[in-house]
């Protein structure tokens, strides 16, 4: 019976097992130490009975503080698989020369470049982001939670499907060779035959429902959610970059998630939306794409930009200098990077006054982002500056971001573009804003807010080792892209003839060694954090004497966040109720209305990985009773109707209280 | 919201309330989430409309609007639409006057306009690739079939949302939970409403002439 091909082919679709890569070392060792690491951390979760905890107090939690720290677990765990992605293009790129065709083929490393971008945008960088805004923006405007919870926890389950979709495609088939936008008819399914774009797809689909319900959610909160007397134009600037990103993910994750689906119909159906023949028109996806996608590196860096506003004003003792040109300059960046998406692809010739619009609208957005980088200077300017390493960060940030921007405003010049394009120095010009810009923002973020959320300082030694080795590693790893893109050298190329350009990639591959200790040393830095916590612990609440709200709450805050609703009357609310001397209430706590936690998140996340796996490899049978499960279940959801409880007035003042102590032993 | 009452202390050089004495009850985000999920939706049809708009008259030699399209039929499944929102809208004046069983009677009407709109729809589609007039034919007949095909896909999740919403009714009347639920399926059926306008207009009837 098992014999029956078709029967077979019914069941595994196109799955068999030549799909597992046994024949590939780096592979097989990779999964083994997957499969060791995963043991090990069931192993300990048994030992240490953490399941129910897990269960209970994590995974089916509406509350945005948790579901904030599971996003940036994620991101850190991405972070490592794409940072592994990096070093073996790196050193492979380093050794490939003189007829030495390196450790990696063609096939190899084209799924490795297009993994790493894909990681590193959408598992990385977006998590990391989303999860600073969900621990952050609640706390920030003085509001207990997010206004759909139920919802905050769907979107983080559905952004780690995604993950572990593009996660499987490493051991079950093979992941896109395409690049990370998967272009075209590189991408159609005449070129690309296999699951790979199929994996591509699916994760990015998945993990983009839950990025566009979380963009909704963060947006209705803002509006809606802020404590009494916080005006628009009193919000902290972090809240504000939110807003703004949220707006973004709103208005540009729809399109990514049409364009897709065409792309998917093409593949799927036989459609003929971009392929070369039957009136099919690659560009279409092109242009749609980078409508997408270029507001998406504004999605990702406004955001940084509010930490470090945050940052620059709390640790040089200021008000942020130009609060309300900072706003502008966000809101204008937010307008003028939907118009700037064909600077992309100067190189399709659409004619020169096309080309000269975008060339001229993208150096435009320089300007607002002078003026923040002014700001910023103007706030340190006489302030009385403490080097912690959240203003490390910062001023390493202010230096490298400048360089990036300016070789952005070089790149937006389309005769220059005609000769930079797709060139290691494109590579270099987004590293360098990426990099110095989003990365340099989110980890000055964790630093600063850690002890948010953990009671507990990072231990400043290992994050200042971290911090040099990331900016040095950088100036390393990327100055030498620069060098090779204006000789000529382009991107996505695996060996190489001219022996004369060895030396700038072994470079480059040293760089990529030192941010490699960079992130050993963040590794070790939460080790040592966690090792010293009572030295490092946060008694206070308020350990960077800080200005925005939510340093006026514990460390780690209460489930409630605030037993009684800020009033705000100026921005920097805590730096007002600070010097105009507050008295924290002490009586008179009332039973807080909550949101119930709920399983619905995880479970509906769980089969969204399996759909996905059966549309891949064409298993329709699981497909289609996946996808009846997912619909039942969520309809299943709506008929919940007991879905808040009320925490007794008696656990707050016993919270409280306790909280009373911690800061009287302080004093 | 609450009123502050800090302002006034501010003058006397004394501190100001900085907390709310009573429970904080923001205003719900229902409606301002919906609105911006409808939106977000919204940007998915401009993309398959722009997609029409640039891939519309590619025929690859094949048909082209003036032979397959029926426009009396679409006519008539354009009023199955409209009228459908009419009696969405009796649904919701029944509603605020908390009559449960005519708001059921005209959500049942609803549902039945409903089915009657994508059962015409799936007639027209067979129809067509009855006549070799598939979606893999040409870039015009993708992007036809995929505009029309998302919005009937919305009109069935609709119709399905419809009977979930009945049955909530049914078993719990008309309280603020299921009022507000009635409230995001009206906005939702009526947004589909004006998407077909422009469908309607955009591909069939300026498909037509053009």
């Amino acid at each position: 019976m098992f014999s029956d091909p078709d029967l077979l082919k019914f069941i595994f679709g196109r799955l068999n097992l030549d799909a597992i890569p046994y024949h590939e070392p780096i592979l097989v060792a990779t999964f083994l130490a997957v499969v060791i690491g995963g043991v090990a951390l069931v192993g300990l979760i048994t030992y240490y009975r953490f399941w129910g905890v897990l269960w209970r107090d994590w995974l089916t939690s509406v509350d945005h503080k948790k579901i904030g720290i599971m996003y940036i677990i994620l991101a850190l765990v991405m972070l490592l698989r794409g940072f592994a992605d990096a070093i073996m293009m790196r050193l492979q790129q380093a050794i490939a020369f003189g007829g030495s065709e390196g450790y990696l083929p063609p096939h190899h490393y084209d799924q490795i470049f297009t993994a790493h971008g894909v990681i590193m945008i959408f598992f990385m960088a977006m998590p990391f982001v989303t999860g600073l805004m969900n621990f952050v923006v609640p706390l920030q405007i003085g509001a207990r939670d997010v206004s759909f919870p139920f919802l905050n926890n769907f979107s983080f389950w559905m952004t780690t499907a995604g993950a572990v979709i593009i996660m499987l495609s490493l051991f079950v088939g093979e992941f896109a060779r395409t690049g990370w936008l998967a272009y075209p008819p590189l991408s159609g399914a005449d070129y690309s035959p296999g699951v790979g774009v199929d994996y591509y797809i699916w994760g990015l689909q998945v993990a983009g429902i839950g990025t566009t319900l979380s963009g909704i959610n963060l947006i209705a909160t803002i509006v809606k959610m802020r404590a009494p007397g916080m005006t628009m134009m009193k919000m902290p600037v972090f809240t504000w970059t939110s807003l703004c990103t949220n707006v973004l993910i709103v208005a540009t994750f729809p399109v990514l998630t049409a364009t897709l689906a065409l792309l998917t119909l093409d593949r799927y159906a036989g459609t003929n939306f971009f392929t070369n023949d039957l009136g099919g028109n690659p560009m279409m996806y092109i242009n749609l794409i980078w409508i997408w996608g270029h507001p998406e590196v504004y999605i990702l860096v406004l955001p940084a930009f509010g930490i470090f506003s945050e940052v620059v004003a709390t640790f040089c003792g200021k008000r942020l200098f130009g609060y309300a040109s900072m706003v502008y300059a966000t809101v204008v960046i937010t307008i003028l990077s939907y118009i700037v998406w064909l600077h992309h692809f100067f190189t399709m010739g659409s004619g020169a006054s096309v080309n000269a619009f975008f060339g001229i609208t993208t150096m435009i957005i320089s300007i607002p982002t002078g003026a923040k980088m002014f700001n910023w200077l103007f706030t340190m300017y006489r302030g009385r500056i403490r080097y912690e390493v959240p203003m490390l960060w910062t001023v390493g940030f202010m230096v490298t971001f400048v360089l990036g921007g300016m070789t952005g405003v070089l790149l937006a010049v389309p005769p220059a573009d005609f000769v930079l394009h797709n060139s290691l120095f494109l590579i270099a010009h987004f590293h360098n804003v990426i990099i110095g810009g989003v990365v340099f923002g989110l980890l000055a973020g964790v630093y600063y807010w850690f002890p948010k959320a953990f009671g507990f300082r990072l231990d400043p030694f290992w994050g200042k080792m971290s911090f040099w080795f990331w900016l040095i590693g950088f100036y390393f790893a990327f100055m030498p892209l620069y060098v090779l893109g204006l000789m000529g050298v382009t991107r996505r190329v695996n060996s190489f003839e001219d022996p004369s350009l060895q030396i700038w990639f072994v470079i480059a591959a040293f760089g990529a060694f030192l941010i490699a200790l960079g992130i050993l040393s963040l590794l070790i830095q939460f080790a040592v954090s966690f090792i010293r916590r009572e030295e490092l612990r946060d008694t206070t609440g308020d350990p960077w004497d800080a200005r925005t709200l939510e340093w006026s709450t514990s460390s780690p805050p209460p489930d409630y966040n605030f037993a009684f609703t800020p009033l705000v009357h100026d921005h920097d609310s805590w730096w007002d109720m600070k010097r105009r001397g507050h008295s924290r209430p002490l009586a008179g706590f009332k039973p807080i209305h909550m949101p119930k936690n709920t399983g619905t998140g995880v479970i509906l996340g769980a089969i969204s990985v399996v759909f996905a796996f059966a549309m891949v490899w064409y298993i329709w049978w699981l497909a289609g009773l996946s996808f009846l499960a997912m619909v039942a279940i969520a309809i299943g959801h709506t008929f919940n109707y007991d879905r808040d409880y009320y925490i007794p007035a008696d656990i707050v003042t016993e919270t409280e209280g306790k909280r009373t102590e911690l800061l009287a032993g302080e004093v | 919201m609450s009123d502050i009452h800090g302002h006034a202390a501010q003058h006397e050089g004394q501190a100001p309330a900085f907390y709310l004495e009573e429970e904080h009850h923001p205003e719900g985000s229902t409606m301002l989430g919906f609105w911006l999920y409808l939106m977000s939706d919204c940007l998915i049809f401009a993309v398959l409309f722009a997609t029409h708009g640039v891939l519309g008259r590619n025929y690859a030699a094949g048909p082209s609007p003036a032979d397959l399209f029926d426009l009396p039929l679409v006519a008539v499944n354009t009023s199955m639409l409209l009228f459908s929102s009419i009696t969405y809208g009796f649904a919701m004046l029944a509603m605020e006057r908390y009559e449960k069983k005519v708001t059921l009677f005209w959500m049942a009407i609803t549902a039945l306009f409903g089915i009657a709109f994508v059962s015409l729809e799936l007639y027209e589609f067979a129809h067509m690739i009855h006549e070799g007039a598939g979606p893999q034919r040409s870039a015009f007949l993708s992007s036809f079939f995929t505009l029309v095909g998302t919005h009937g896909l919305h009109v069935t999740s609709g119709i399905v949302w419809m009977f979930v919403l009945m049955a909530q009714v049914a078993k719990h009347g008309l309280i603020p939970e299921n009022k507000r639920r009635l409230m995001c399926l009206s906005m939702f059926w009526h947004f589909l409403d004006v998407v077909w306008i422009g469908v309607f207009s955009f591909v069939y009837l300026i498909g037509v002439i053009g």
